[in-house]
């Protein structure tokens, strides 16, 4: 018998894994700034409290390194922490406890310890952030060994991974797109899994492969309807866990389509892009290319406030669209 | 062991929720005029007691009393309660904008005007502000044109940002005005280190810096204060302790078990506790804290209790936690109807001059937005071209931010 599917929103989805993850166990618990009575900076934790009690929904002090360790602490007893920040920005706070100590300690202890944190944070622009509180910093965590790095795309996906996230040994950083918090989609009830290594196709297309994570593969899939009026078939690939990378579907897609374009939020420098990018150089697909490589990542500079600069120093739909159309007829 | 057992969590939380009836007589409130005023290079363990009181000088008839009433004129008082009529009435006007539509956000001060008012009367002009959201009064008593405040809200070309910050992050250089950070807290750190510099230049100029009760839980409050007593920098630290961060009451962030200013006494610095709400108050723990950082006595820690009325911005909604008439309860009252008694009872001011005095800063507030929304709001622009977004990033541009403008640039129907 298959679970019974509904649609739901971003927000709802990843609120529903961690209620299924702490009703069935004990160890998991939810902390983090105005989690509580409040919900959440963006409501994902919702009414978690009332059902579950605020020594498991924890309002913490407003100190992102003090949560960060004290998650560490409680995680190396064998608890299970869901720690929120507000911002991904505020991670640079965290950054010792993340960086430093959940992400080395199993390996600097000779494999006798497990760090089992994840830390949930809201990424990206589009809100009227300003300069910090609309950073994509994707790259920064996956550059770190000892982390694993998720950032789902649609409902289904941010409640799986999220399960696996919690389910997994080691700590897991989840970004989670500000502007994906009201997207809807398909969602089964009850527990299960999307795995923290896969891919995920979700279009089809024989002319150029656009990689892209999170709100950029919903605006690829928006940039591909346009390019298919046009008679460009572009496939999208939505990698949902960047740390670790799966190459091997990017690799076997560009070996047919011959043309990659990456689009990121991040500023485009030593970002996404270029590993990605580089990875494909190093490999048997490299063989396979028409065209060069193409990054549509960033501006390099902070994310202004204003709306007409906001929108420009992020990739947007028209700019997928062009970058395409370059690439497949050639002009790249 | 007595009490021994198996291990309990303890887990603070707000006194009072929705549907509770606020009751605040559990706090310990020493009447006016009780506490003591020690000289200004006292050493700072002679000033303990002051950490765990409450300076007080108004008392329940307006009348001012004991030691740390300052004794100051009529003239200077009025003009305090004018300031603080005038930032309460340009929240009101920047609430409703935000509610109109006209910026997507806004942060107001109400109940706390005295705090930042006060203080900066008992700073001088060029003494430089470290301050947060929340002391807009700094720049209002500084004299900031009002438009120039509400064309940063609105973005527009009086934006001195550029239209790169958030609505309320002003910087005013030339009043003595850094900035605010998105990120909370790093105006501590910061404010001591302009301090330092300070003494380290020989200059004469002192820093204030400011924070809430919530983000003193931040590392940079800690850090502030080591590096505040080791140098012994000339610097007047507030904790400004509304009881509310966001809908974390002050317990989460460690006012349970001591109060704030009582974090100063580890440091060897001075913790005053003042009620915030009590003008004079507030202008004498200011004065008292000022002179001892410009006679190289060192910082002091400030805490002012007092109350955030409003909701933490347009986008909260209190009621989700805290009870609706938590405000009206509060026993230190509103800092402006208290000043105000005071002046009527000292035969300065009466109900004619006052309601004459709100008509006024309401329509200097409905002026100088007229002026500002002359020039556009937040959504009617771009009030900046989106090219400048990548001036400022360095002094000098570099090759790669050339080559994204002149990209942005060469764009078909590119919106300027
Ligand atoms: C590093 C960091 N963490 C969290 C936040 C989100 N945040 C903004 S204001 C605020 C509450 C601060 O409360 P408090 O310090 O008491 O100041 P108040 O708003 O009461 O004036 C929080 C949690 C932030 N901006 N920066
Ligand atoms: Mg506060």
């Amino acid at each position: 018998m298959t679970a019974p599917i509904r649609e739901l929103g971003f927000a709802e989805a990843i609120r529903e894994a961690l209620a299924i993850a702490m009703a069935e166990d004990e160890r998991v618990f939810v902390m983090g700034e105005d989690v509580g009575v409040y919900g959440g900076a963006f409501q994902v934790t919702g009414d978690l409290v009332q059902r579950f009690g605020e020594d498991r929904v924890v309002d913490t002090p407003i100190s992102e390194l003090g949560g960060a360790g004290v998650a560490v602490g409680a995680a190396l007893t064998g608890l299970k922490p869901v720690f929120e920040l507000q911002f991904s920005d505020f991670s640079t706070l965290a950054m010792e406890q993340i960086v430093n100590q959940a992400a080395k300690l199993r390996y600097m202890l000779g494999g006798s310890v497990s760090v089992p944190l994840v830390v949930r944070m809201p990424t990206g622009s589009g809100l009227g952030g300003a300069a910090q509180h609309s950073q994509s910093l994707e790259a920064w965590f996956a550059h770190v060994p000892g982390l694993k790095v998720v950032e789902p795309t649609t409902p289904y996906d941010a409640k799986g991974l999220l399960l696996a996230a919690i389910d997994d040994p080691d700590p897991v950083i989840f970004f989670e797109h500000k502007l994906l918090y009201k997207t809807k989609g398909p969602v089964p009830e009850g527990r299960y899994v999307v795995p923290l290594d896969r891919a995920e196709t979700r279009r089809a297309g024989r002319d150029l492969t656009i990689v892209a994570a999170g709100v950029m593969a919903q605006k690829a899939l928006d940039a591909a309807t346009i390019l298919a009026s046009e008679g460009i078939e572009a496939e999208v690939i939505d990698p949902r866990v960047l740390r670790p990378l799966d190459m091997a579907t990017v690799a076997r897609s560009v070996t047919r389509t011959s043309r990659l374009l990456i689009v990121y939020e991040g500023a485009k420098s030593f970002g996404i892009g270029a590993e990605i990018a580089a990875a494909i150089a190093e490999g048997e697909a490299f063989g396979h290319l028409d065209a060069p490589i193409l990054r549509l990542g960033g501006a390099e500079t902070p994310i202004p406030y204003s709306p007409a600069l906001e929108r420009a120093a992020v990739p947007q739909v028209e700019d997928i669209v062009a970058a395409a159309r370059r690439l497949a007829r050639g002009e790249a | 062991m007595d009490g021994e057992g198996t291990l309990r969590l303890h887990i603070p939380g707000a006194r009072f929720r929705p549907g509770d009836r606020p009751d605040f007589s559990y706090l310990r409130l020493p009447p006016a005029g009780a506490a003591p005023r020690p000289p200004v290079d006292a050493p700072a363990i002679a000033t303990r007691d002051l950490a765990f009181g409450l300076v007080r000088t108004l008392d329940d008839d307006g009348v001012a009393v004991g030691e740390w009433n300052p004794g100051l004129g009529a003239d200077e008082l009025v003009r305090g309660l004018r300031t603080m009529a005038l930032v309460r009435a340009f929240d009101e006007r920047m609430f409703r904008a935000q509610r109109q539509g006209k910026t997507p956000f806004y942060m107001k001060c109400t109940g706390e005007e005295a705090v930042a008012t006060a203080q900066t009367y008992a700073l001088r002009p060029d003494d430089m502000c470290f301050a947060t959201y929340r002391q807009q009064a700094i720049l209002v008593a500084r004299g900031t044109p009002l438009d120039e405040m509400m064309g940063q809200i609105y973005a527009n070309a009086l934006d001195p940002t550029k239209g790169r910050q958030l609505p309320v992050m002003y910087t005013a250089k030339s009043r003595g005005y850094f900035s605010q950070s998105g990120n909370l807290a790093t105006q501590f750190p910061q404010a001591v280190g302009w301090a330092m510099a300070s003494a380290y230049r020989r200059d004469t100029r002192i820093a204030s810096g400011w924070i809430g009760d919530g983000a003193s839980a931040e590392g940079d409050f800690h850090q502030a204060l080591v590096f505040a007593s080791v140098h012994r920098a000339p610097v007047v630290l507030n904790l400004v302790n509304n009881q509310w961060a966001i809908s974390s009451a002050q317990s989460v962030a460690g006012g349970e078990e001591s109060t704030f200013a009582s974090r100063a006494i580890g440091y060897g610095i001075p913790g005053v506790r003042v009620d915030g709400n009590d003008y004079l108050a507030v202008f004498a723990a200011s004065r008292w804290a000022a002179e001892r950082a410009r006679s190289n006595h060192g910082p002091t820690l400030i805490e002012h209790f007092t109350y955030r009325a409003a909701p933490h911005s347009t986008s909260d909604d209190p009621a989700r936690y805290r009870a609706g008439d938590e405000w009206e309860r509060w026993p230190l009252g509103d800092p402006i109807a208290r000043l105000k008694l005071h002046l009527v009872r000292a035969g300065a001011w009466d109900d004619g001059r006052h309601s004459a005095m709100l008509r006024a800063v309401e329509a200097d507030v409905a002026e100088a937005d007229a002026r500002a929304q002359a020039l556009g709001v937040h959504g009617d622009g771009p009030h900046h071209d989106p090219l400048t977004m990548f001036d400022d990033v360095y002094k000098d541009m570099p090759w790669n931010l050339r080559e994204q403008r002149d990209e942005l640039a060469a764009l078909p129907g590119r919106a300027t």
